[in-house]
């Protein structure tokens, strides 16, 4: 057969089905996932889209009305001064969530890179780098952020070095042990006897095949910073006003909530419900790139 | 004489996600005291599955016995409640199951998961229990019985851990054993004591014996009836003479033939030596800090072009490691390995890569042995790319190629390897290896973890490839029926030094060493050698 | 056993001397001092003061004499509380932590080990549905949300609860350490139902039934050795994110327990009281995760054997 035909057959022959669109097929049979992934989409636009939807302005009081229950005019409620808690709950949304997924980005990097060098490596470069980990992890990181907000004052990039500090050491710990599960498996020595270079191994074999664990624990790390992000707010030394975040609001709520509860409720509400999407998103990611972890 | 055990019609089917599956489908068997029955089959005949259920140990959901009947001890096994079947398990009926690694809890000492049968089934004393387990553990042959009552299962080597495993079973006195695979997981030489043991208990107690394996050359030394399974049902069923000597039905036949029993015939060979091996020591440091094992000490041996090389070994022998050393996968830590006068323990980088071209390797597993989210042509290109055999406008046609002297359909070639089967696998695996167009191929273990009929097709594939394409292999086993099929010099290894080297007719006939000796009498199946002629 | 006893303090030495000099040169560091905040003060009142909390010593010299001190067991006075001493206000707020954290730690591995128990015995079905639910609701709502809600609905709607204050009213206990222990809870019974399905599928199981044991007796003496095992591993970081988690449930419900008082002190901007806080809770985790691993090696007979070997 000429060459032509021969490379016109590759065009009928039936596609394989490759492990990723395998596991995304398990993923969209996953109901609880399938919601996280939704409602996740639907709250990251709307905030998004913030500036233009918002029925008032967010820092537009209106002192003769003063907290009020929720009603046509304002839907959630307003706060004590008069101001609309639907367009106080977005613009928050807008600083959580912008806080989680950067904060989120920088521990995986670090992490990531640290993890991978560490475990494509090994010996006793492995051996001293995870050390390091070891000690930093034993440190009671919750306290030293506490004292480096204090201390240093409510800088946001500051925030996100923080958190970023706290969260890449798991992130090295699972990426260091997938490499090193991988590096002794027989497709790589089979790459090596092949006579592919060391960084062509690592790109075109390791890390594929690393990525499932770090896809999952990156959508369950945002929560986690998420949570440390309000939980700083909440004790008044993270996001500082006029900016707001969910923490904030549900720390203002706090306050008042015995006589206007829906201040507390609203943005507890759109915390929760956020993180619920973020882990279930998290949890159904696992089932469906690792199938043996689903139990049944 | 009245059967201890006698099944009817059993049918087993599982109602799954994916639609009914009859994974047994209509079997009938009788067990007698004193004797074996042994049930053969390949993976997914259903084997495992039909004994299990017997005592109810399927998953109850989606599995049912549909229909059948099981008498034993005057009761149909079938019919009775749960709590009635717990009363036979472990005491009427016990089973030994097929990984003692995995078989054991780790975390109970032996002594602790001894004695359970004992207090559930007789009310035993925990005094009493104790003596009496740890005398049947010497019975087993567990020397220091009463102190090994205390150890922890991951103290017990393989073997050891069989015998554990069947001292369990034995304790409450069964009439029946269900024995699973139960030397599968084990070196030839530990596999020839269990068999033997089984064998001995079972005279002086006259208990029954199912057997299940897939091995037919296991079952022709201890079987006394044999039923061979595929599918969900017996394709033949007999006596083991009739089975072995007058095969009706065209599976038995294709499995006894895929049992390599043919030798080599010896053949002209120029000395040539393509490899060159001079007191090649590997070693490497184990988890317990400051111990090193020393997986290769002092081995030398030569290949000659066109020869193939068989290495045998159990496991712990270091056959693998010397294998990975000739390839330069793990560096030897001193000695040579001289390929076509050029040394390999010391080059690097283009040199390395360019020997690299010419010595190739395949692996045991061959669903590890391939990257798994790359599809066929992916794994095929990424070596042609590299060596640049050919440029992209023949990559097509250089990969088609391939895959017909391996024998893959052309239209699989976008496909990954989880959409196929073992024995495909192996041959995308096999066709990788030969891209480059190699002199030399190193394949460690490639038809073990196969089934036998598909061994069988891989063994010729390799025959067909090495006089196609003037190949040197080195081929790496620890069942010397495959070795004895295809080398023409056999190499002996044990705890990391070569013992013995020689011609397959000398090694196989006239072992000089002790090892050799002993490794020959422990493999199984010795009758069905004498019974079929040596092909020449 | 003991030589990997003595490794892991050897190894939590250097940590908590990092933890007390990483603390005290990035308090020094800050903008503002202890009495900056104080109403003005004349220049010789200030210098007395200063010279009396040693701070007109160069800071290396202020950190050994504090390291000299801490040998001796002594934290140093409070300055935002003339009189006092840190030694005295971590001893008195540390029974009510210590107290508040154990209630905690009983809530999360409780009732998040049975739950994650349970819920791996029928996985798929509402017997795991249900109490996985509940656990991702602790695992999605913080303390500061849960603790509030808890107070709205049981202390205020219902009445049922007392809402604030340690010890003063009978039952003024439970609501502070069900929000405490509830997140943790959540990744417990989140821990013990992985595991437990991790090992329910083990061959081993299968042997313990052939044997004729049931099917209680498998779980109880088989399984849960094996399943609960990732469960121990956790208990030290739980501890450590229940210590900082105190923090706000001592605020919200207005308990005078160390966590409180270490947030005030770092507004305060309180030196020997930081050092003194951060010190002793740093001392703290480290142990208990000290402890947490000694008990892991303890229940995996492998690792037990491999030092029994070495010593």
């Amino acid at each position: 057969m000429t060459e032509a035909t021969q490379a016109g057959q590759l065009m009928e022959v039936p596609k394989g089905v490759s492990l990723w669109q395998d596991a995304a097929t398990r993923l969209r049979k996953n109901k609880l996932a399938m919601f996280g992934l939704v409602f996740l989409i639907f709250i990251i636009l709307l905030c998004l889209i913030t500036p233009w939807i918002a029925p008032y302005g967010y820092e537009e009081q209106n002192l003769r009305l003063g907290a009020s229950a929720p009603s046509a005019a304002h839907w959630l409620g307003t706060d004590i001064f008069g101001r609309d808690m639907l367009t106080r709950i977005l613009y928050g949304g807008r600083v959580s969530l912008f806080v989680g997924f950067i904060a989120t980005a920088v521990a995986l990097v670090i992490g990531v890179t640290y993890g991978a060098i560490a475990g494509y490596a090994g010996g006793r470069l492995d051996g001293a780098m995870m050390r390091f980990v070891d000690i930093l992890y034993a440190m009671p990181f919750m306290i030293f952020i506490v004292l480096l907000m204090v201390v240093f004052g409510r800088n946001i990039l500051l925030l996100f070095l923080a958190i970023g500090a706290v969260e890449w050491l798991t992130m090295a710990r699972i990426v260091r042990g997938q490499i090193q599960n991988l590096k002794h498996q027989e497709f790589v020595e089979a790459a090596v006897s092949i006579g592919l270079s060391p960084f062509a191994i690592v790109w075109k074999h390791l890390i594929p095949n690393a990525l499932g664990p770090v896809i999952v624990y990156t959508t369950l790390t945002i929560p986690s910073v998420m949570l440390l992000e309000a939980f700083l707010s909440f004790l008044g030394l993270g996001i500082q006003p006029p900016s707001s975040s969910w923490g904030l609001l549900i720390s203002n709520g706090v306050e008042s909530m015995e006589e206007y509860p829906w201040l507390l409720i609203f943005p507890g509400l759109a915390l929760t419900l956020t993180l619920f999407a973020l882990n279930f998103l998290g949890d159904g990611l696992r089932d469906a790139l690792d199938p043996r972890s689903s139990g049944d | 004489m009245e059967s201890l055990l006698d099944v009817n019609n059993l049918a087993v089917h599982f109602h799954t996600r994916n639609g009914l599956v009859k994974a047994v489908d209509g079997i009938s068997f009788k067990v007698e005291a004193g004797k074996t029955t042994a049930i053969i089959g390949e993976s997914g005949s259903g084997k495992s599955v039909a004994c299990y259920s017997l005592l109810g140990l399927i998953p109850k959901p989606p599995g049912k016995v549909e229909s059948g009947s099981a008498q034993f001890d005057g009761k149909d096994l079938i019919q009775l409640s749960e709590r009635e079947l717990r009363k036979v398990r472990g005491k009427g009926i016990s089973i030994i199951f097929q990984d003692p690694m995995t078989s054991l809890n780790p975390f109970l000492k032996v002594g602790t998961q001894l004695i359970e049968p004992l207090r559930l089934h007789f009310g035993m004393t925990k005094k009493d229990a104790w003596e009496k387990a740890t005398s049947v553990l010497e019975e087993v042959g567990i020397k220091n019985a009463a102190k090994r009552m205390n150890s922890w299962p991951f103290e017990f080597s393989g073997g050891m851990r069989q015998r554990v495993v069947i001292a369990m079973a034995l304790i409450t006195e069964p009439k029946i054993i269900i024995a699973d695979e139960p030397t599968t997981a084990l070196d030839v030489t530990v596999q020839a004591q269990i068999l033997k043991l089984l064998k001995d208990l079972q005279e002086q107690r006259q208990i029954g014996v199912l057997f299940i394996s897939h091995d037919l050359s296991v079952v022709a030394d201890i079987a006394d009836d044999i039923a061979v399974m595929k599918n969900g049902k017996f394709v033949e069923q007999g006596s083991r003479d009739d089975i072995f000597q007058r095969p009706q039905h065209e599976y038995t036949k294709k499995l006894l033939n895929a049992v390599p029993t043919a030798q080599k015939p010896p053949s002209e060979r120029s000395a040539n030596p393509l490899l060159v091996v001079n007191n090649l020591n590997t070693q490497f440091s184990s988890n317990t800090p400051g111990e090193i094992i020393k997986a290769v000490q002092d081995v030398s041996f030569s290949i000659e072009r066109n020869e193939i090389v068989g290495l045998v070994g159990e496991s712990g022998s270091g056959k693998s490691t010397l294998g990975r050393s000739v390839m330069r996968l793990v560096r030897p830590h001193s000695g040579s390995v001289l390929f076509d006068g050029t040394e390999m323990t010391e080059i690097e980088g283009k040199n390395l890569k360019n020997m690299r071209r010419r010595m190739q390797m395949i692996f045991q597993d061959p669903y590890a042995s391939l990257n798994p989210r790359m599809s066929v042509y992916d794994t095929l290109a990424e070596p042609i790319l590299l060596h640049k055999i050919a440029d992209k406008k023949g990559l097509d046609k250089e990969v088609f190629r391939l895959m017909d002297s391996v024998g893959l359909a052309r239209e699989s070639v976008l496909r990954y390897p989880h959409e196929f089967s073992g024995g495909q696998r192996q041959r995308i695996a096999i066709g990788r290896a030969i891209t480059t167009k190699p002199e030399f191929i190193v394949a460690d273990e490639p038809v073990s973890a196969l089934d036998v009929t598909i061994q069988a097709q891989i063994l010729d594939l390799l025959l067909d490839l090495v006089s196609e394409f003037d190949l040197t292999m080195l081929f790496i086993s620890h069942d010397l029926g495959v070795v004895r099929y295809l080398a023409d010099r056999i190499l002996v290894m044990n705890e990391g030094r070569l013992v013995e080297s020689g011609t397959t007719d000398a090694v196989l006939n006239n072992p000089q060493q002790i090892y050799t000796q002993t490794l020959l009498k422990a493999i199984p199946g010795k009758s069905l050698v004498q019974n079929n002629q040596i092909l020449s | 056993m003991w030589r990997f006893i003595g490794w892991r303090l050897a190894q939590a030495i250097p940590v908590i001397l990092a933890v007390i000099t990483i603390t005290f040169f990035l308090v020094r560091l800050a903008p503002g001092g202890p009495f900056s905040s104080e109403k003005a003060v004349s220049p010789q009142v200030q210098a007395a003061l200063e010279a009396q909390y040693n701070l007109d010593q160069s800071m290396p010299q202020q950190y050994l004499s504090y390291l000299a001190d801490l040998a001796r067991g002594d934290f140093g006075p409070s300055f935002k509380f003339p009189g006092r001493s840190v030694n005295e206000l971590i001893f008195s707020g540390l029974p009510v932590t210590a107290e508040l954290g154990f209630y905690a730690m009983l809530v999360a591995v409780f009732i998040g080990g049975l739950a994650g128990v349970i819920a791996s015995l029928k996985p798929n079905t509402m017997q795991d549905y249900a109490p996985m639910g509940l656990a991702m609701v602790g695992i999605c709502m913080p303390s500061f949300l849960l603790g509030p809600l808890l107070v709205l609905v049981f202390g205020i709607w219902f009445d049922v609860l007392p809402v604030s204050g340690w010890g003063n009213s009978s039952g003024d206990k439970i609501l502070p350490s069900i929000t405490l222990g509830a997140m943790y809870a959540g990744y417990i019974a989140r821990l013990s139902r992985s595991g437990m399905l991790e090992v329910m599928s083990q061959d081993y199981l299968r042997t313990a039934r052939a044997k004729g044991l049931p099917e209680y007796l498998v779980i109880t003496k088989h399984a849960l050795r094996g399943g609960l095992l990732p469960v121990i591993t956790y208990l030290g970081p739980a501890f450590a994110g229940l210590l900082s988690g105190s923090f706000v449930v001592e605020t919200v419900f207005q308990i005078p327990g160390l966590g409180r008082f270490y947030v005030q002190a770092a507004f305060n901007r309180d030196y020997t009281m930081i050092l003194g806080t951060t010190t002793f809770l740093a001392a703290l985790i480290v142990f208990f995760n000290l402890l947490s691993d000694v008990l892991a090696a303890w229940l995996n007979p492998r690792l037990r054997y491999q030092f029994k070997k070495k010593t």
